[in-house]
């Protein structure tokens, strides 16, 4: 649960420093330290923590790269940046004690409704009026528009929606699962081993979740501003 | 029927919808396992796809859990 480390109070809005934003701050001072120290020497043969900075790097510069195009070197920065946060949050996480800050929605939908207004606003600044044409496929029959128009339209406002929603059920169900088994181990009493097994089994599953979610996040991320650079 | 009944009863209808994603992935996963296996070369450009398909397909299962906890928890 969130707690209050330092309380803070404007007027009647609640600014305290909680867990989650303590668990935040040591994401971004562990990414800032893994990128600025790992890259500090710059040897052409890299040590083991400038490989691991370089093989972030080059991770993320292949994906936008590769759906975004040539353009997409301008928002590396933002996709490198949403992908190491989410990524550290996800794995800050799986330390026994802690707090996993993006398996809160509101944290989450941050996220994505800034993802989305992004996506929207770089389409508005590359195509003008021209981003209405995005909500009528090419080669669909015209009497079809009535239909298909509100469906995409509706479809596009579900992006920001869908995007909080995965990343956050995701964290949310894999923690809640695990305290559900722990729960078990101690009502069975001695046959208590059973829940311990599936936990260490969920455990597993819950490390791959966390990269692949915060892997899924960038990678829609840059397929939404393929769609905004790109066949508007 | 008391309310708390009711709840009860939504969740677990509400918990139904997972089925369908039981289904979509293990077409996935089917999928992507004949395909590399036909084309053991093309394993790295499919391999992120099928993940991506993966990821989104869980998604699906987890709006219906999530709106089975909504029913049980918070209405």
């Amino acid at each position: 649960m969130i707690e209050r480390i330092v309380p803070l109070h404007i007027g009647s809005v609640d600014i305290s420093y909680t867990n989650s934003a303590l668990l935040m701050t040591i994401a971004v001072v562990l990414i800032t330290l893994l990128l600025m120290v790992g890259t500090r020497r710059r040897a052409l043969v890299p040590s083991r923590l400038q490989s691991v900075a370089e093989l972030a790097y080059e991770f993320i510069a292949g994906m936008v790269d590769e759906n975004i195009g040539h353009e997409g070197i301008e928002y590396f920065p933002l996709v490198f940046s949403i992908f190491m946060f989410v990524l550290f949050g996800n794995v800050l996480g799986l330390i026994p004690y802690s707090f996993t800050f993006t398996s809160h929605i509101i944290v989450t939908f941050a996220l994505a409704l800034f993802v989305f207004l992004l996506v929207t606003l770089v389409a508005f600044a590359r195509h003008g009026i021209h981003f209405f044409g995005f909500f009528f496929p090419p080669g669909a029959p015209v009497f079809m528009a009535p239909i298909l128009v509100p469906i995409e339209i509706v479809s596009y406002l579900s992006r920001p929606v869908s995007l909080s929603i995965r990343l956050f059920a995701n964290m949310m169900a894999g923690h809640t699962m695990m305290a559900v088994f722990a729960g078990f181990t101690i009502t069975l009493g001695l046959f208590g081993f059973f829940p311990i097994l599936i936990n260490v089994a969920l455990f597993a599953l819950e490390v791959i979740v966390t990269a692949l979610q915060a892997y899924v996040f960038t990678i829609l991320t840059c397929l939404y501003l393929r769609d905004a650079v790109h066949l508007h | 029927m008391d309310p708390t009944s009711a709840k009860m009863i939504g969740a677990g209808l509400a918990a139904i919808g997972v089925a369908g994603a039981g289904v979509g992935i293990g077409n996935i996963f089917g999928s992507l396992v004949s395909s590399i296996a036909r084309n053991p070369a093309a394993r790295d450009q499919v391999f992120g796809i099928g993940m991506l398909g993966f990821a989104l397909t869980e998604a699906v299962a987890l709006y219906a859990l999530l709106i089975a906890f909504l029913v049980l928890y918070a209405v």
